[in-house]
């Protein structure tokens, strides 16, 4: 054992029984899951170490109910988590829409596999639409977590409590099977956010009105004052809780977007690449939901291209485009079924965007200089500093007990929170 | 005859729990009879300040409105799922589900069961009137064969869709399950005895002694294509037929098999005191 | 500077544990580490394989293209992981179990009686240690001495009647393997140019 500054302690731990543990010690209540692969060990954790705390572990019957005991016991205002893997949070997306309508804060993880259907049970990123674009029916958003590494997502648990009760929303953890089955070491340190009076929650109605946590509201012009209501909330968290990191961008002129394993990937291509004389930087979204659209759009102003690499056929390449909205050539790498994308796959992939991206940039130029209605849009690429206040967002680089740390660009933490940490 | 004159005797007034609404309940609907009968059992135990009830969906899904109490609506089926995380962090909590055969019986089947298996200590009322009323009267898991519905037109045939399911006696083998009984709101006499079974499964919950259901028979004139009267006398005369009344097993007061169904709630209660602070 | 690990057998052979010591030597040592197995529905019986990376900066890519050593414990991960590592490196072949060498000239293949070793040590089933043994001793990845403190955390905290059982199993296999004579070929590439290509 290593002892570290500070006190803490550095071990090694299995991305499963990490989370958990942060879990644990963020103060959840309350946990209920239904055994899958290759989430199966967080369940197994907090069969353990949950009543050890003297607090609520259940291993449910199904899915379904999984997210429902969720849904009653966050609606008495207790700290919930609930995790699966994909083809069970499938099951869960009704108890999501629920919870989002009725604004109850939940956390919910998906260590995500291989699909659709069964699938296979290795890692995987293609539930990102399923994450990022709402999971059932109705209009609403769901902040959307993803954490690199299991120091970085057992920070992000303690985050995820916090903007759930903050907002009253659900709020999804998205990891992937090495994730959740790696181990690596991290320190024993823990974060655990105060609590916000629920002045909503279920507790008896001794002494005060009756409270109600309910999604239906029958009558149209009822449910259009909900909706607008839920939208406000939503514009909010997309102004406050953008969360992103960024490595080797000053010099960059090729960006990778990824997040999760997919970004561990990229980063062993990047170091390659450079090595061959190639100026790649990374650029990881790490709330997924809302997207760092604004900070990647101004990103675009100064590079030449992007390749976004993920474990899919192609999911958040869609964002990244109608964030950039063509400033620059967006090429994809992914694999899917369960596959990794190796690094010399995406060096191979930098070097393809390296010579189409100076062919697109080399043609655009060529039109610029011809006079006529059929120009092309302008485009600067004088350096545009990525500045959280030009944008309107408050973006948050964060990299807690994860060493990503931003070589180019770091953003002021708000006190709120850094003071905490 | 005293020449003093007697104090004036309330022999009927509205329960405190039930609100003063007019229901959107259809004329001659046994919901309300129910819906009173649990406000009153509610007042008799003295338990409204802490009752957490969970509402579904169907005809009840504005039992909100009527019954004033904290409630959480729960999603089509899931009520003995929410009920269950309420029940787990709020051991001090009077938890109560209330749900229709549609809810209960086919899309809540899983739910249901596990609960009951948990033994968790919950109260169900579980309003038969086998038929989907507030999707415009289609076949449920427990309509009867024979019976015309919107989607069982030339009435129910069991070898196209089975056998109407007898929930609260399949429920009632599992050890977890401390009470289970049926009765029905067909006449005052039958009220009588649905009351008072109403009560025993809420006092098999405040005793700690497991999961407790009050299957009651209600009727549902529009859904059945009946006058009121017609169908309280269909439910009386045929539906008993296949639904037999009475206790279905009872073991509260010591009577209750060996095993508690889960741990003492004492260490829960504990942390429920943290909780209600923290929360 | 990272360095890669494969170890490969059939499940119930101790792989993933031999993958955990390791790893959890270089972290005691200060290194950055990542452990990742493959996971199936076998609990028993299948195939099983665990990577470890090693490096001095928080790891990146958890696929491994070229390891730079691997740790075979039966013949189909001969045949899969053999010919992928890296030219210069170290390849332990459970000799106990395999009859088929590698056909590599350019790696260190280290071919240890693993059965008859651990029996030695007093419990046959310690193949994966007494190969770990082997594999430190030709592959300066971790201190012998981390690896024995990192067999008392991990066997000392769950079977501490084990321990002397597992440390001599180590030792074992680490003397047999210092013995050894190098394969010649091996000599063209050392252990210190593996990577250097990186």
């Amino acid at each position: 054992m290593i002892a570290h500054p500070g006190g803490s302690r550095r071990v090694l731990m299995k991305g499963n029984e990490a989370i958990a543990e942060a879990a644990i010690q963020a103060g959840c209540d309350a946990y209920f899951g239904y055994p899958i692969t290759p989430q199966a060990e967080l369940l197994e954790w907090m069969a353990r170490r949950m009543p050890e705390e003297g607090r609520a572990f259940i291993q449910a019957e199904s899915e379904l109910g999984a997210i429902n005991m969720g849904l009653g016991a966050a609606a008495t205002g207790a700290r919930v988590l609930v995790s699966s893997s994909s083809p069970g949070i499938s099951l869960m997306a009704e108890g999501m829409s629920y919870m989002a309508g009725s604004e109850v804060p939940i956390v919910l993880i998906n260590v995500m596999r291989g699909g659709p259907g069964l699938g296979s049970i290795q890692p995987s990123q293609s539930d990102y639409f399923q994450a990022v674009k709402g999971h059932g029916h109705g209009d609403y958003r769901v902040p959307v977590f993803a954490p690199s590494s299991i120091g970085e997502a057992m920070e992000l648990i303690a985050t995820a409590f916090e903007v759930a009760e903050r907002y009253r929303t659900p709020v999804m953890l998205l990891a992937d099977g090495i994730l959740g089955q790696a181990m690596e070491p991290v320190d024993l340190r823990f974060r655990r956010p105060e609590r916000i009076e629920a002045a909503w929650a279920l507790t008896g109605a001794d002494g005060r009105p009756p409270r109600v946590v309910r999604s239906l509201h029958l009558v149209p012009e009822d449910l259009e004052e909900h909706n607008l209501h839920l939208q406000e909330k939503f514009r909010a968290v997309a102004e406050h809780e953008v969360r992103w990191a960024g490595e080797q961008l000053e010099d960059a002129e090729l960006v990778i977007v990824a997040y999760g394993t997919a970004a561990r990937v990229a980063r062993t291509a990047i170091a390659r690449a450079r090595a061959d004389g190639l100026k790649v930087g990374l650029f990881r979204p790490i709330s997924l939901w809302p997207f760092p659209s604004a900070l990647l759009a101004a990103l675009a102003e100064r590079v030449r291209g992007m390749l976004v690499v993920e474990l899919s056929a192609g999911q958040m390449v869609e964002d990244v485009r109608l964030a950039v909205e063509g400033r620059v050539p967006i090429a994809f790498d992914g694999r899917t079924g369960g596959m990794v994308p190796s690094p010399d796959e995406v060096v191979e992939a930098l070097r393809e965007l390296d010579t189409t991206g100076l062919a697109a940039r080399r043609s655009r130029r060529a039109r610029r200089r011809q006079p006529g209605p059929v120009s092309g849009p302008e485009h600067t690429h004088e350096r545009t500093p990525l500045a959280a206040s030009e944008s309107g967002h408050e973006a948050l680089s964060i990299f807690g007990d994860d060493a990503w740390m931003p070589l180019w660009y770091t953003s002021p933490v708000p006190s709120r929170r850094g003071g905490k940490r | 005859m005293s020449a003093v004159a007697a104090a004036p005797r309330v022999v009927y007034e509205r329960p405190a729990v039930l609100t003063d609404v007019s229901t959107r309940y259809c004329p001659g609907c046994g919901h309300g009879v129910v819906h009173r009968l649990l406000a009153e059992v509610i007042d008799e135990l003295g338990v409204a300040g802490r009752t957490i009830a969970v509402a579904p969906v169907g005809c009840s899904v504005f039992a909100y409105e009527y019954l004033s109490l904290d409630w959480c609506e729960a999603p089509h089926g899931r009520a003995p799922a929410v009920a269950t995380g309420i029940r787990r962090v709020r051991p001090d909590a009077f938890v109560l589900t209330y749900q229709g055969d549609g809810d209960l019986a086919a899309i809540g089947t899983g739910e249901i069961v596990h609960a009951a298996a948990r033994g968790e200590l919950i109260t169900t009322i579980f309003v038969n009137n086998g038929i989907y009323g507030m999707t415009g009267g289609q076949m449920a898991p427990t309509t009867l064969l024979g019976q015309k519905t919107t989607s069982s037109p030339t009435g129910r045939e069991a070898s196209l869709a089975g056998y109407p399911v007898p929930m609260t006696e399949m429920l009632a083998v599992l050890p977890g399950v401390a009470f289970a009984g049926r009765g029905s709101v067909a006449d005052p006499s039958a009220i009588g005895k649905t009351k008072a079974m109403i009560r025993k499964a809420c006092e098999a919950q405040l005793r700690g002694e497991g999961f407790a259901i009050v299957e009651v028979l209600s009727n549902c004139p529009v859904g059945w294509g009946m006058t009121a009267p017609e169908s309280i006398r269909h439910l009386k005369e045929v539906v008993v037929g296949t639904y037999p009344l009475g206790v279905l097993v009872d073991r509260t007061g010591g009577k209750r098999n060996a095993g508690a169904p889960h741990p003492a709630p004492s260490a829960r209660a504990t942390r429920s005191g943290a909780t209600a602070q923290e929360g | 500077m990272e360095r890669s690990i494969i170890f490969a057998g059939f499940g119930g052979q101790g792989i993933l544990f031999a993958g955990h010591v390791l790893a959890q030597g270089a972290m005691d040592e200060g290194a950055e580490v990542l452990w990742i197995p493959s996971y199936g529905p076998e609990m028993r019986g299948g195939t099983a394989s665990c990577t470890v990376i090693i490096g001095d900066e928080p790891i990146g890519s958890p696929i491994v293209d070229h390891p730079d050593a691997a740790v075979v414990f039966n013949p189909p991960s001969l045949a899969k992981f053999g010919p992928i590592v890296m030219p210069g490196g170290v390849l332990v072949v459970n000799d106990s179990l395999i009859e088929a060498v590698s056909g590599r000239d350019d790696v260190d293949e280290v071919r240890v009686r693993c059965t008859q070793l651990a029996q030695e040590a007093g419990d046959d089933r310690l193949i994966n240690v007494v190969a770990l043994g082997a594999l430190v001793a030709r592959a300066p990845l971790v201190r012998p001495e981390s690896i024995r403190a990192a067999l008392r955390e991990i066997v000392g905290r769950k079977r501490p009647e084990a321990l002397e059982i597992d440390l001599r199993a180590f030792d074992l296999g680490l003397a047999s393997a210092s013995q050894a004579p190098s394969a010649p070929a091996a000599q063209a590439a050392t252990w210190s140019d593996v990577g250097a290509a990186r």
